[in-house]
């Protein structure tokens, strides 16, 4: 199977380690991501004004790629996946904003929405199967306890990421245990870890993101897992705690196996 | 009469009179103590029209738009959407941005990702 994949911005540069591991397991489980030949970023934030149309273009234009392409478009990022997600939405409800959106651009096709967009979790999940995961394993994650670690993008508002349960999700918990670790549960699990306020407020994004550590070592997590590189900076801002916090990919392609991939 | 209500009403889709005082918003907010007004006492003010003093509270950057409350929200009021829209209002007009591109560099840390300036320049500026 073969999927566009959109990397975004920080998956190209700070975010490399959650691309190149991503990469790597895709490949082991038999699909794989062909990047898409020229995207945008998405911005990184979900344009909620409703008459904002040119922040949803780059969404847009990577939709129809995919759709060209007869394909599914796969995200690994949590930012570049609820973007991209819900401004498909806006383009498959909302007659306002997709309209605009056609007056602009002027498509060849007209677009209305029809490309599925996935998050690699959902490929996982939906396409490829725990159970297969689970036989693919050659390096069980034994005895380690993993806390999954949503935040607020993967799962918020449901309507419209249609994801998972947003209040008692279960995709990365099926996950850890695919790979023999021992998923956590704690509440904070989809909590926001204080987010884009880093940059202009980052003692009170340090707080929030310490508050999710807390609450996950004290219900037993030694490691949690993250798809989203915004949360992993908050999280490992906070020194020194015995959490630890990593990609999702990266403990993937461990259990696959998978010894050392260049980026 | 409230000036601003229709043009909050127009960018976020919401109508703030149809909420019913639940506060299942504010129960749900991690941003609750880092707001002088709390989300549904937001709701409440733009209903009455006090979106000027909205505009000049920290809470419209403060809101972290995690969306708890929308997907808690038993109204569709979505809370976050009128805060995002009282903010935009606000930013849109002249000499309103909060944070100017040369703010930026001085911010930066070793690690930070790409995705939190992008998000930066999609909150704080029009």
């Amino acid at each position: 199977m073969k999927y566009s994949y959109f990397p975004g911005c920080t998956l190209k540069t700070r975010g490399k380690d959650l691309d190149k591991w991503g990469r790597a397991a895709a490949q082991k489980l038999g699909f794989e991501l062909e990047e898409l030949p020229e995207w945008q970023c998405c911005g990184a934030v979900y344009p909620q004004a409703t008459d904002e149309i040119a922040t949803r273009l780059s969404s847009v234009r990577a939709l129809m790629a995919a759709r060209d392409l007869g394909q599914d478009l796969v995200t690994l990022c949590s930012a570049c996946h609820h973007v991209i997600r819900r401004v498909n939405g806006d383009m498959r409800r909302n007659a306002d904003i997709a309209g605009r959106v056609a007056n602009y651009l002027q498509p060849e096709v007209p677009y209305a929405g029809e490309t599925r967009v996935a998050h690699y979790l959902e490929v996982l999940r939906d396409d490829v199967g725990f159970e297969t995961i689970k036989a693919s394993v050659e390096a069980p994650l034994k005895g380690l306890k993993i806390g999954a670690y949503y935040g607020c993008m993967l799962l918020r508002p449901s309507m419209e990421m249609e994801m998972d349960d947003p209040e008692n999700p279960s995709v990365m918990e099926d996950l850890i245990a695919a790979l023999g670790a021992q998923p956590v549960y704690y509440a904070m699990r989809n909590e926001c870890c204080g987010g884009y306020v880093a940059l202009e407020n980052a003692d009170y994004a340090y707080r929030q993101s310490q508050k999710v550590l807390d609450n996950a070592w004290n219900a037993g997590a030694e490691v949690l897992i993250t798809a989203c590189p915004l949360c992993m900076y908050n999280l490992t801002r906070v020194k020194d705690h015995p959490v630890q916090v990593k990609y999702f990919t990266e403990l993937l392609a461990q259990a696959l196996g998978i010894q050392e991939v260049s980026a | 009469m409230n000036p601003w209500l229709d043009e909050i009403n127009r960018i976020s889709g919401v109508n703030p009179r149809k909420c019913m005082k639940c506060g299942k918003c504010s129960g749900s907010c991690p941003a609750y103590d880092e707001m002088e007004y709390h989300p549904h006492q937001f709701v409440s003010m733009v209903e009455s029209g006090r979106v000027e003093e909205l505009m000049q509270s920290k809470g419209i950057y403060t809101c972290l738009s995690c969306f708890a409350c929308v997907e808690r929200c038993p109204r569709q009021v979505e809370p976050a959407r009128l805060i995002e829209a009282v903010r935009a209002t606000f930013l849109r007009q002249q000499h309103n941005d909060r944070m100017r591109p040369e703010d930026v560099p001085p911010r930066l840390e070793e690690d930070l990702p790409q995705q939190a300036i992008t998000a930066a320049f999609r909150k704080y500026r029009k």
